[in-house]
C-alpha cells in the first residue's frame, strides 16, 4: 500500500498555493529571461519620477519634476551639462547611461502612501522603470522604499528627512541623498547655543507622525545636551490648520523659546500664528523670545511671507551657495525655467546624476551591482562639498547649512541666508545610533528581482 | 421661529453645563488658561458659527444639503487673494545697482498704484488690501451663490438628499482645483494691515502681570466681526418684511405660495446671502491662516458637524453650536487635558456630536419634523 496521502483537501490545498504562486505579479516572482527586474534590452533606458503632482505638495513635486527633466537632458547630452561639468566623478559621458538614452515616465505619490507605492508598482511594471526616484514626504519614503526593495529595483529618494528612512526602516536597495533630523538638531545646536545662550527654555510643538516625532527627538536631544530645558513637547494632529489653541499657553508656560517641529502647510500655518500671538516681541526670563523652525523649505517659506523672518532652521541646500557645483546648477536650472532651484530640485537632481554615475562605473544596470557603487562612494562639486554615500545606511553625509529668515529680502527668491555651514564632522553618527533604530536596524540583503 | 419651548430648556442645560465645566477647568489649570482658551474658542467658534449659518440658512430655505458651502469659503478668501494680487499688479523697473540670481540686473517690481496715489497712499492701499476685499467680496460673493443656485442646484430639489450631497459635494472639488491650477497649491500669505499685528495683553490692560493673556488683534477683530455679521443675518430675518416672507416659507412654503408671493426668487436671494456670508468669513480668515485651495475642505466636515449638533434648521442653534464647539476644541489642545486623555483633540468635536445626539436626537435647538420625513 502506498504511503502517498493524496487527499482531496491537500490536492485542493496544493492547488491553491500552486495557484496563488502562479497569479503573483511578475515583478515578485523570477523571470527566467531577465537578469534583473526590467534589465534595459533595447537602445533606451527608463527612470521613474515619483512626484507629488496633486495635493498640498504640488508645487514641490513641480519643481523635483523640473529637475529631473533637466537631469535627463544633460544625461543625454542637451544643455550646458549643468552639475555634470562639476561633479568629481567623470563617469557620465553625456551619451545616456551606458550609450542607453534615459527616457522617463512620471507618477503621482499625492503625498499619500498607498497612491506612491501604486504609481510606482505601476511604472515598474507596465512601464519597465529600472529606478524609481522622488517624494516630498518620509511617509512616503518608507513605503515607496519597502516596494522598491520588493521588486528589485534602486530607490533613490528625494525629499524626506526623518531619520526612519535611512534609520530603522532602511532598505538595501533605498539610498538618500537629502539630510535628516538628526544632523538638523546637531547642526542647529551649536548655532543656537551661540544665538541664544545655553540657558533656555524650549516648548516643542510636533507633528503626530514619523518626521514630526524623530525631529522632536533629534533637536531635544542636541539642545538639552547643550543645557537647554524642555518645558513641554505637545503633539499636533497633521490635518490641524489653526495652531491658536497650542500656541496661546506657550508663554503661561514660562517657556522662552518656541520650537516648531512643523513642515509644510503645518509650517506655514504655525510659525504665521505664532507671530501672530505676537511671541517674538515678548520678553520672557529677562531674554527675548524666539522661535525656531528646525526644517525649512524656500518654497514653504514663501507662504508664511515676511513671519519667517530672523528665525533659525537647517536646509539641504540653498540657491545662494557660491560653490562650483551650486553655482553650475542655478545658473543651468535658472536659464531654463527662470528662477532657482529649491532644495527638492536640488536633492532630485543631485540623486539622478548619482544613479546614473554608479551605472556608469558599475557597468550595469543590475540593482546591487549599481547599490555596491554607490556604497561609501566618495564625491564633490554636487552643491554641498565633499559627500559620501555611507555604506552601513545608505545615507550621504555632507556639511549641512543652518539659515535664517532674511531681514530685508531682495527678491520673493531671496528668503533665506545661510548663517553658517556646519561641517560634517559635527554632523555624523554611528551606523547603530539609538534615534536611527540600534544596531537591530539592518538593510538587509540587495534584492534584483530575479 | 425663536420662540419655542425646547430649545429654550435645551439653552438652560448647556449653559448649566457650560458654567460646570468651566469650573472645573480653572481647578485643573488656572484661571487665566481658562480665560485664553475661551478667548481662543470664541475666536475659532466664529468661523464655524458664521459657515453653519450660511450652511443651515440654505437647508432650511431650500432644502439642500450643500457639501459646497466650505468652497464658498474658500473662494471668499481667495477675493481678498486676487484683490491683493491686483492691488500690486506691478511693472518691472531695472535696478542696475543690484543683480538677481543670474547676475543679470535685477528686476524690480513697482505697484502701479504707486503710481496713481504716489508711494506712502499707494502702499498704504496694499496694507489694507484684507479689509478692502470685503466691498469687492460681497457684489462676487451674492453672485457665485445666485449663479450656483440657478445654475446647478435648482435642479437637484425634487431629488434625494444623497444626490444634493453627491452634487455639491463634487462642485467643492471642481472650484477648488479651479482654483489651485490659477493660484497654485502652496498657502499664499495674505497679512493684515500692519496696523493690527501684534497682540493684546488683557491680563496688564485689567491690571495683572504682562503676558499671562495675550490675544491677537486680528483674531479679535475676526470675533467682533463674526459677532456683526450674525447679528446683522439674525436682524434682516426679524426685522424686514423681506426676513419676514422668507421665515414664513421656510415654516410653510406652500401656502406662502399660494398667498401670490414667489417664494423661490426670494430662497434664492438667501442663497445669495448664505454665500456672502461664508465669502466674507473667508476674505477676513486670510491674514489668520495664509489661504490655498483646499482650507474649505478643512472647514466644511466641522461647519455639519456644528449645523447637526446645533439641530438641522435651526439658526440660533447653528450659531451657538458653533461657539461651543470652538471653545471645547480649544481646550481640548491644552497638554494638561492631553496628559490625561491623550489624543482628545482630535476626537472632541465628533465625541461631543454623539453625546447630544444620543441625548437629544435632533440636536440642542431643532426642531421636530426637520430631515425626519
Amino acid at each position: 500500500m502506498s504511503n502517498s496521502r493524496l487527499t482531496r483537501r491537500g490536492l485542493l490545498k496544493t492547488s491553491a498555493l500552486a495557484g496563488a504562486g502562479l497569479a503573483l505579479p511578475t515583478i515578485f516572482t523570477a523571470s527566467s529571461a531577465a537578469a534583473f527586474t526590467n534589465e534595459p534590452t533595447g537602445s533606451s533606458v527608463t527612470l521613474g519620477f515619483n512626484v507629488p503632482q496633486t495635493g498640498p505638495y504640488a508645487d514641490e513635486g513641480a519643481d523635483e519634476l523640473r529637475a529631473y527633466e533637466l537631469a535627463v537632458e544633460h544625461l543625454n547630452g542637451g544643455g550646458d551639462g549643468g552639475m555634470m561639468n562639476t561633479f568629481s566623478s567623470k563617469a557620465l559621458q553625456g551619451n545616456g547611461i551606458l550609450g542607453k538614452k534615459v527616457e522617463f515616465v512620471t507618477g503621482d505619490t499625492q503625498t499619500k502612501s498607498d497612491a506612491a507605492r501604486a504609481s510606482a508598482k505601476s511604472m515598474i511594471e507596465k512601464d519597465g522603470a529600472i529606478m524609481i526616484t522622488g517624494g516630498s514626504s518620509s511617509g512616503v519614503a518608507v513605503a515607496v522604499q519597502g516596494l522598491c526593495q520588493e521588486a528589485g529595483v534602486i530607490f533613490m529618494a528625494g525629499l524626506t528627512h526623518s531619520n526612519d528612512t535611512t534609520g530603522k526602516d532602511r532598505k538595501a536597495n533605498g539610498f538618500r541623498h537629502f539630510f535628516n533630523s538628526y544632523m538638523s538638531g546637531a547642526a542647529l545646536a551649536p548655532v543656537l547655543a551661540n544665538a541664544y545662550g545655553t540657558d533656555r527654555k524650549a516648548y516643542h510643538l510636533t507633528a503626530d507622525y514619523n518626521w514630526g516625532y524623530t525631529t522632536e527627538e533629534a533637536v531635544k536631544a542636541s539642545t538639552e545636551a547643550m543645557g537647554w530645558e524642555t518645558v513641554a513637547a505637545v503633539k499636533t494632529p497633521l490635518t490641524q490648520t489653526d495652531f491658536s489653541s497650542y500656541i496661546a499657553p506657550v508663554l503661561q508656560s514660562g517657556a522662552d523659546t518656541l520650537v516648531l517641529n512643523h513642515y509644510g502647510g503645518n509650517m506655514v500655518n504655525s510659525l504665521t500664528n505664532a507671530v501672530q500671538f505676537g511671541l517674538r516681541d515678548k520678553q520672557v526670563n529677562g531674554k527675548d523670545f524666539q522661535i525656531i523652525v528646525p526644517l525649512y523649505s524656500r518654497l514653504m517659506a514663501k507662504g508664511a511671507g515676511a513671519n519667517v523672518k530672523g528665525i533659525f532652521g537647517s536646509t539641504n541646500w540653498h540657491w545662494t551657495l557660491t560653490d562650483e557645483g551650486s553655482k553650475a546648477f542655478v545658473k543651468s536650472f535658472g536659464t531654463k525655467y527662470g528662477f532657482p532651484p529649491s532644495q527638492a530640485a536640488h536633492t532630485t537632481y543631485v540623486q539622478a546624476l548619482l544613479y546614473a554615475d554608479a551605472v556608469e562605473r558599475a557597468g550595469s544596470f543590475n540593482p546591487c551591482a549599481v547599490a555596491e557603487a554607490l556604497e561609501g562612494f566618495e564625491f564633490d562639486g554636487m552643491g554641498n562639498g565633499k559627500t559620501l554615500y555611507r555604506a552601513d545606511d545608505h545615507q550621504c553625509f555632507k556639511d549641512v547649512l543652518v539659515v535664517k529668515g532674511k531681514e530685508n529680502p531682495d527678491s520673493e527668491f531671496d528668503l533665506l541666508e545661510i548663517v553658517e555651514v556646519t561641517p560634517v564632522d559635527q554632523v555624523m553618527y554611528a551606523p547603530d545610533h539609538p534615534q536611527m533604530g540600534g544596531p537591530e536596524a539592518t538593510l538587509g540583503t540587495c534584492n534584483a528581482g530575479a | 421661529m425663536f420662540k419655542s419651548g425646547t430649545p429654550l430648556t435645551s439653552l438652560a442645560i448647556t449653559a448649566g453645563g457650560l458654567i460646570g465645566f468651566f469650573v472645573l477647568m480653572i481647578g485643573l489649570v488656572g484661571v487665566n488658561a481658562v480665560l485664553l482658551q475661551t478667548l481662543d474658542g470664541l475666536s475659532k467658534g466664529s468661523a464655524y458659527a458664521m459657515i453653519a449659518l450660511g450652511l443651515t440658512l440654505i437647508f432650511g430655505t431650500l432644502g439642500v444639503v450643500n457639501f459646497a458651502h466650505g468652497a464658498l469659503f474658500m473662494i471668499g478668501a481667495f477675493c481678498a487673494v486676487t484683490l491683493s494680487k491686483f492691488l500690486t499688479l506691478s511693472k518691472e523697473v531695472v535696478d542696475e545697482s543690484k543683480t538677481d540670481f543670474l547676475g543679470n540686473p535685477l528686476k524690480v517690481n513697482v505697484p502701479y498704484v504707486n503710481d496713481l496715489f504716489g508711494e506712502a497712499t499707494g502702499a498704504t492701499i496694499i496694507d489694507w488690501a484684507v479689509p478692502l476685499s470685503l466691498l469687492f467680496a460681497i457684489p462676487v460673493m451674492i453672485l457665485v451663490g445666485i449663479v450656483m443656485e440657478r445654475g446647478l442646484i435648482k435642479h437637484f430639489y425634487k431629488r434625494p438628499h444623497a444626490d444634493q450631497i453627491l452634487v455639491t459635494f463634487g462642485l467643492a472639488i471642481v472650484l477648488q482645483e479651479i482654483i489651485k491650477f490659477y493660484y497654485g497649491a502652496n498657502p499664499i500669505p495674505t497679512p493684515a494691515p500692519s496696523a493690527f499685528s501684534g497682540s493684546l495683553d488683557f491680563g496688564a490692560l485689567i491690571g495683572m502681570d504682562p503676558n499671562l493673556i495675550i490675544y491677537p488683534y486680528w483674531r479679535i477683530i475676526y470675533f467682533v466681526f463674526a459677532a456683526l455679521i450674525i447679528g446683522a443675518v439674525f436682524a434682516f430675518l426679524q426685522f424686514t418684511t423681506f426676513g419676514m416672507v422668507v421665515r414664513a416659507g421656510m415654516a410653510d412654503r406652500e401656502t406662502v405660495q399660494l398667498l401670490g408671493i414667489n417664494i423661490d426668487r426670494r430662497f434664492t436671494l438667501m442663497f445669495g446671502l448664505a454665500a456672502a456670508v461664508a465669502g466674507l468669513a473667508g476674505v477676513m480668515y486670510t491674514p489668520i491662516n495664509s489661504p490655498n485651495y483646499h482650507m474649505g475642505m478643512d472647514f466644511l466636515v466641522l461647519s455639519f458637524v456644528v449645523v447637526v449638533v446645533g439641530g438641522m434648521g435651526s439658526l440660533p442653534g447653528a450659531v451657538l453650536a458653533g461657539f461651543l464647539l470652538g471653545i471645547l476644541e480649544s481646550f481640548a489642545s491644552m497638554r494638561e487635558i492631553l496628559d490625561v486623555l491623550p489624543g482628545i483633540n482630535q476626537i472632541i468635536i465628533y465625541l461631543v456630536a454623539i453625546i447630544i445626539l444620543l441625548t437629544r436626537p435632533r440636536g440642542l435647538m431643532g426642531k421636530k419634523g426637520v430631515m425626519e420625513e
